[in-house]
């Protein structure tokens, strides 16, 4: 056939095989990505939705460097099953401060992404350090070495900055106030007026139940407000996204 | 030695190089199927071990070469292979070469070409039956009109309407009735078994059998009331929940950690609690540790020690501990408890469960064995 003995001139110029490649992945590339900047239900504004409070940042930043997400996603996808299970489907605008975003597809342990709330802090505790203590037939493995591990927020504002940088809207007070926002969400005693203005329903405890912040009150802080940022009690899906 | 017309382009295929053709379904005339293209053939040199076995082959074409006969009907591969059997039957090369490692030209299993044809068939449906592709303002909604919101929100209402009937009796009925209407006794078993086993488990243990920390359900010692009543208000608004505002809530003061009490005292009703548990204990100390307990325990733990549910401060004479090691109370752990304060969590339910599923759960705990 014609065109096919056409094809075998690419076939046989190995630098016009690279620049056709390149450009059947570039067409491929703005079919699929492009819409997703203006479609109505790729960028549909869900009420609640707001970046993470600087201790929460840095206990994802654990999360990532542990691989939990190895083990378990974080997204529920629209089934029955999943939603009896885990609570309402996930909806794109609750991981749209997320870089990189935690969905996943790997389910060695379950979905974390409604997590948040639905154990106490003294059972992520108790699970972290030893998870069969809690769930004898856990496979999980135990991570009770972040509890010992105290940590400042040295770079939270390099942190936050790049987060600014890829399109998280976090202002130049919450940029200045970092660091205090930090060291308060840890500790119940602080003043959290400033947090709580900045950070609506921003849960401020001593979250790993012993004195100074440690990686293991980043992480719970994190877990803790996992999925509890849209309010299901008012919020309508539109059926046709 | 070398095949001769290894090196000739042009060679005419011999008859057998036909008749090899046709067994393999190639044109013999086509000179890129040919045999006699030496791009399509193993050459002689390349399969033999050496000159006097190239020499061998040569002279010695193998009988079953011909096995079809001349002029026979083109039959399938597959019978062909059979019949001539396999080893004959010599792949065509693609001419590829590297380094004398040839590439042939085997032909895909045709199950797995047509499972293939079959889901590029499929994709077409799919694409149309569903919303599939980006446009400018929107994207193709699909002729069946559904959308994956659609369907959950559809096949979640099919069975909440199958259990409509069920759950609004269950959630109107006066709390105290549902043990005596077989239905709902029926139902709650097995729906409040399913949520226990969903959001419960983790910390209650399986069959309600609890862990340090965590109380076991099955017993008739309640810390904050056993009543149905009861239970299904610690459900909804859990234990000291820092998500409800109407959440069950005490706390007991962090003796050693506040700097209450001094560490002589704190070992003194240690040994008092002990003292009231019936467990081993020093005598002298669990005697002064009693003026240490009427002054800062009695208000929770009352004077004989055996608690207030009002307070959810636990029984302390009894055998059952919320706070053990290995199932067993131990000094440490209850010097522990003293110093620190213990501060057990159980959060609430009414925004994760319907008030169905609730009193489900709720007459599934009472019926565990301990409900009053
Ligand atoms: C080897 C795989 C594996 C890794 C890695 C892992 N987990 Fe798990 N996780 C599990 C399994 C399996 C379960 C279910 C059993 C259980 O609850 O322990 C689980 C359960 C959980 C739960 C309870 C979820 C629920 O809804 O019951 C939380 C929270 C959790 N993991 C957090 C983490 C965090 C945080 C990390 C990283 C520090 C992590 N996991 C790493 C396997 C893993
Ligand atoms: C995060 C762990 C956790 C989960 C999940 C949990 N509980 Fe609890 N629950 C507790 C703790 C801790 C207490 C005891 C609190 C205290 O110290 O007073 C408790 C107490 C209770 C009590 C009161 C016991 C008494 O003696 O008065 C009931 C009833 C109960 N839970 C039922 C449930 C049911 C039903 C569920 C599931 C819908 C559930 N719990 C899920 C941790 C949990
Ligand atoms: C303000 C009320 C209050 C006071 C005062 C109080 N307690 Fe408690 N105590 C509680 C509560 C509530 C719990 C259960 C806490 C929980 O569930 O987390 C508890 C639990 C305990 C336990 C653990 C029981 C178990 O089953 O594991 C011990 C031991 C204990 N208290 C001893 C004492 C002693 C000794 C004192 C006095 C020095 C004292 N408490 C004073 C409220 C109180």
């Amino acid at each position: 056939m014609a065109i096919l003995d056409h094809h075998k001139i690419l076939e046989k110029n190995a630098t016009l095989l690279l620049v056709f490649s390149f450009l059947v992945v570039t067409i491929g590339g703005i079919v699929e990505i492009a819409p997703l900047f203006y479609l109505e239900n790729t960028i549909e504004k869900v009420e609640g939705v707001r970046p993470y409070t600087p201790l929460e940042l840095t206990g994802r930043d654990i999360y990532v460097r542990e691989g939990c997400y190895v083990c378990h996603s974080q997204m529920i996808r629209p089934m029955r099953d999943e939603v009896e299970r885990y609570g309402h489907y996930s909806l794109a605008a609750e991981s749209m401060y997320d870089h990189p975003f935690q969905w996943g597809s790997k389910r060695t342990g379950p979905d974390l992404a409604r997590v948040g709330g639905r154990y106490s802090d003294e059972w992520h505790i108790d699970h972290l350090i030893n998870p069969q203590s809690v769930v004898p037939e856990s496979i999980m493995p135990g991570y009770g070495f972040l509890r010992d591990r105290m940590i400042e927020p040295t770079h939270i504002d390099a942190r936050i900055t790049a987060d600014r940088r890829v399109g998280v809207p976090y202002s130049d007070e919450m940029l200045a106030e970092a660091r205090a926002d930090w060291l308060a969400q840890a500790n119940p005693d602080a003043d959290a007026a400033g947090l709580q203005e900045r950070y609506p329903g921003a849960q401020q405890r001593n979250f790993d139940r012993q004195a100074g912040v440690s990686e293991m009150d980043a992480l719970i802080a994190y877990l803790q407000v996992l999925g509890t940022m849209v309010d299901f009690s008012t919020f309508q899906p539109d059926q046709h996204r | 030695m070398a095949d001769p017309r290894d090196q000739d382009p042009n060679a005419t295929p011999t008859p057998r190089e036909e008749q090899v053709a046709r067994n393999v379904g190639a044109d013999p005339t086509d000179p890129h199927e040919s045999p006699a293209n030496p791009d399509n053939r193993i050459s002689v040199s390349r399969r033999a071990a050496d000159a006097e076995n190239a020499q061998q082959i040569i002279e010695n074409a193998p009988e079953t070469l011909t096995g079809v006969k001349p002029g026979a009907r083109p039959t399938s591969r597959m019978s062909q292979r059979r019949r001539v059997g396999k080893n004959v039957v010599e792949v065509q090369s693609t001419g590829h070469s590297w380094d004398g490692i040839e590439e042939y030209d085997n032909p895909l299993p045709r199950w797995w070409l047509w499972t293939f044809y079959a889901t590029i068939v499929w994709s077409v449906g799919y694409v149309l039956a569903y919303p599939a592709i980006p446009l400018i303002h929107g994207s193709t909604q699909g002729f069946i009109g559904t959308t994956p919101r659609d369907e959950v929100a559809v096949d979640i209402k099919r069975f909440a309407d199958a259990n409509a009937p069920i759950q609004q009796k269950l959630a109107s009925v006066e709390l105290g009735t549902i043990k005596d209407d077989p239905e709902l006794v029926n139902y709650t078993a097995n729906a409040g078994r399913a949520v226990f086993n969903t959001w419960c488990v983790q910390c209650h243990q399986a069959g309600g059998a609890g862990a340090s920390g965590y109380p076991a359900l099955v017993d008739d010692d309640w810390l904050w009331g056993g009543t149905i009543d009861d239970i299904h208000t610690t459900i909804l608004h859990g234990i000291r929940s820092p998500d409800d505002p109407d959440s069950r809530y005490s706390e007991m003061p962090r003796f050693g950690a506040d700097g209450i009490l001094d560490a002589a005292q704190i070992d003194q009703v240690t040994n008092y609690v002990l003292a009231l548990a019936k467990l081993p204990h020093d005598t002298a100390k669990a005697e002064a540790g009693a003026t240490v307990y009427a002054d800062n325990c009695v208000a929770c733990h009352m004077e004989d020690g055996t608690g207030d549910r009002a307070q959810g401060a636990p029984n302390l004479t009894d055998a059952v501990w919320l706070y053990s090691e290995q199932g067993r109370p131990t000094e440490a752990r209850i010097r522990q408890i003293i110093h620190d304060g213990p501060f057990g969590v159980m959060p609430a339910w009414s925004q994760r469960l319907s008030e169905a599923d609730i009193r489900a759960v709720a007459s599934y705990v009472h019926s565990l064995g301990g409900g009053e």
